[in-house]
């Protein structure tokens, strides 16, 4: 059973030529099968945990470790700890233009199963998948991300999530930007690769809606660069009803 | 539109817009144009039409100390069978009929060449397998000039390769007689140290259709100037152009295409991606409509991909209007970066960063390259992208 586990995770970014801390020794274990809510105040570190996670080039790691089914992740390229089952639907998804959304999708999926799926197969399986998350087929020939709308964008982040059927997905913020319909959507998508029970999921957000679609198995609060608590699914409940505050009192989050 | 309008737009990767001069096209010339090198003065690097170039890694082709060394080019011409193939003395007719040099350099060329070459495709004459020109650069100074002459309704796909190491100011003139259809491809694949200056003189008959590729890979310094006018109405130009700026690379091209008959077209789209410090492009795409070219549809296009820090851009598309009688006219231009965030969005889907650049540019260049239509050329250029790529990332 693949697990993911992170150990005192600590993360620094250079910042008008100073050095910050960011994460301040984060412990979290997701496993397959489980989901997790992260959530926390705007500048509490979800993100940064995120991309520290995938191997963002911008976030240095100072110390602790994260492992995946024992692997050191943090030796890893990004584009081999993807390849190891790490998949990242970004916050604010990158334009790449240039580049089709139907070359991209078939190159990374060439990358993260090792072999070019067939052809014939793959044109089925990548209209059916858009056809679920309620995308034109017109996407396929447009530039990655290139003048999609927010949530147009979270989409073709939850489609490459489909494709790519990662050990374990960290969603950073997918619910944002999202009117009703396509919190919907964009849930129900997250949630036929969770039913699959093969997907680990870190749901990153900072407010309790898509909580409504997504039921998580734990709940952690994330403040100041930590985890400040953890429980099940009522934590969430109480920080719907009481906010952020009990955790960023006394100055702790910037 | 009664009036004459400048539309000048440009952009640079530093962040500033480079502005054409408000004056119009040919005013914005320090001399009017000829073929007589003294009718230029000595470019001192501020005149408009120098202030991107620099003046001393021209080794003394606009100065008047570049001395022809007699091995500087070697030129092998195949041509198919109905095709006249001449070596002729500097006062053959045929020479210069295309356009007259706008620049010191280029009016260099011409008062220093000796024998100039006269490829003819005579009337009717429609050729299935392209003409190739190869210039190898032998290492030392060379002044040329090329003549491609197409008879009424001929057709021919003309290739001209330079490689090798050179310095070298070559004119090449184009005269298409009506309803001829020429496409040339020129590819500047020199050597790190070579530098090539020429102007590409492109006259289109009445209903003739002129296509004409420059590909520009190599050299220390490339700068050339391509440039469009009509004999007749009914004409139309397709300018293309494919560059890719390495490391300390210069490479400038200056397009022209003068409307001024009606009824013609033209479509220009030029792209360019660079790598490296101190890359650097510039692209100048000026279009004139004249007061007489009622009916014209124009459009320009310039594309840079910035792969690297540290290269440099310099793109000023510029439309003069004369009349307001056209059927279109528009231009466009932009430079985008290839940076981190998209190689780390691409990487993050499991793709190998050499693999990432690839599809990158090979998507920005895809549609030029295709349009080429010869195929050893087409086949030549990719695996020439894929060269330069990983080269940049080993
Ligand atoms: N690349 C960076 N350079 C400078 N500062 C950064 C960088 N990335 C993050 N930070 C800082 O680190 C802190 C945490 O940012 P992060 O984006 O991880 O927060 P977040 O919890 O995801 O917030 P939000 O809810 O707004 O998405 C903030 O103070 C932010 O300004
Ligand atoms: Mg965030």
């Amino acid at each position: 059973m693949a697990t993911l586990e992170i150990r005192d995770l600590h993360v620094t970014v250079e910042a008008d030529n100073a050095t910050k801390e960011i994460l301040k020794g984060v412990d979290l274990t997701v496993k397959q099968g489980e989901t997790h809510a992260i959530m926390g105040p705007n500048g509490s570190g979800k993100s940064t945990l995120a991309y520290s996670l995938a191997g963002h080039p911008k976030y240095t790691i100072t110390g602790g470790s994260v492992t995946l089914d024992g692997e050191d992740v943090l030796e890893m390229s990004v584009d081999e700890r993807a390849r190891a089952g790490l998949f990242l639907a970004m916050q604010y998804p990158v334009e790449v233009p240039g580049v089709s959304v139907s070359n991209f999708l078939r190159t990374s999926a060439t990358a993260v199963r090792g072999e070019a799926p067939k052809l014939r197969t793959w044109v089925k399986e990548v209209k059916e998948a858009m056809e679920r998350l309620n995308m034109d087929p017109a996407f396929a020939e447009r530039n990655v991300n290139e003048g999609f709308s927010g949530g147009e964008k979270k989409r073709h982040e939850i489609l490459q999530l489909e494709l790519l059927k990662p050990k374990v997905a960290i969603l950073d913020e997918t619910d944002s930007g999202l009117d009703v319909d396509a919190l919907r959507v964009v849930s129900e998508g997250v949630n036929r690769v969770r039913e699959t029970g093969e997907v680990g999921t870190l749901l990153i957000t900072h407010y309790t809606r898509i909580l409504r679609y997504i039921k998580p198995d734990h709940v952690h609060v994330f403040a100041n660069g930590r985890i400040a608590e953890s429980g099940g699914p009522e934590l969430a409940d109480k920080l719907e009803a009481e906010g952020y505050e009990a955790y960023t009192k006394g100055g702790a989050s910037e | 539109m009664a009036e004459a309008q400048n539309i000048p737009v440009g952009s640079t990767t530093a962040g500033q817009i480079a502005v054409a001069a408000e004056s119009t096209v040919a005013t914005r010339m320090s001399a009017p144009a000829s073929f007589d090198v003294a009718d230029f003065p000595v470019p001192h690097g501020r005149e408009e039409e120098w202030r991107f170039t620099p003046l001393d890694r021209l080794r003394g082709l606009h100065d008047g100390t570049a001395v022809a060394t007699g091995d500087g080019v070697k030129v092998d011409i195949d041509a198919p069978e109905g095709v006249v193939v001449e070596t002729v003395g500097r006062d053959d007719a045929r020479i210069g009929r295309a356009g007259t040099p706008v620049d010191r350099v280029a009016a260099q060329a011409y008062s220093a060449f000796e024998k100039a070459g006269v490829i003819t495709v005579p009337k009717e004459t429609v050729l299935t397998e392209p003409i190739r020109i190869v210039v190898h650069g032998e290492g030392g100074t060379a002044y040329a000039h090329q003549v491609v002459e197409l008879g009424a309704f001929a057709e021919a796909v003309v290739v001209i390769d330079h490689s090798g190491d050179a310095v070298l100011a070559a004119n090449v003139d184009y005269v298409l007689g009506d309803g001829a259809k020429l496409t040339v491809v020129s590819v500047q694949d020199w050597d790190d140290k070579a530098v090539h200056v020429g102007q590409h003189n492109a006259l289109v008959g009445r209903d003739a259709t002129f296509k004409s590729f420059v590909v520009t890979f190599g050299g220390d310094l490339v700068r050339l100037h391509p440039r469009v006018a009509y004999a007749g109405p009914g004409g139309e130009a397709e300018l293309f152009g494919l560059y890719f700026t390495d490391a300390g690379q210069h490479q400038e091209h200056r397009l022209l295409v003068d409307h001024n008959v009606p009824h013609c077209k033209s479509n220009v789209v030029y792209k360019g991606a660079l790598q490296g410090d101190d890359a650097h492009a510039v692209w100048i795409g000026d279009v004139l409509i004249e007061a007489a070219a009622e009916g014209t549809d124009t459009y320009e296009m310039n594309r840079n991909l910035v792969l690297t820090d540290g290269a440099r851009v310099d793109s000023v598309p510029n439309l003069e209007i004369e009349t307001g009688e056209i059927v279109g006219a528009g231009h466009a231009s932009a430079t985008g970066r290839f940076d981190d965030e998209q190689l780390f969005y691409l990487m993050a889907r499991g793709i190998p960063e050499i693999d990432a650049r690839r599809l990158v540019v090979r998507g920005f260049f895809a549609e030029l390259v295709q349009q080429i239509g010869v195929a050893d050329i087409e086949e030549r250029l990719l695996a020439k992208i894929e060269e330069e790529l990983e080269a940049s990332v080993a």
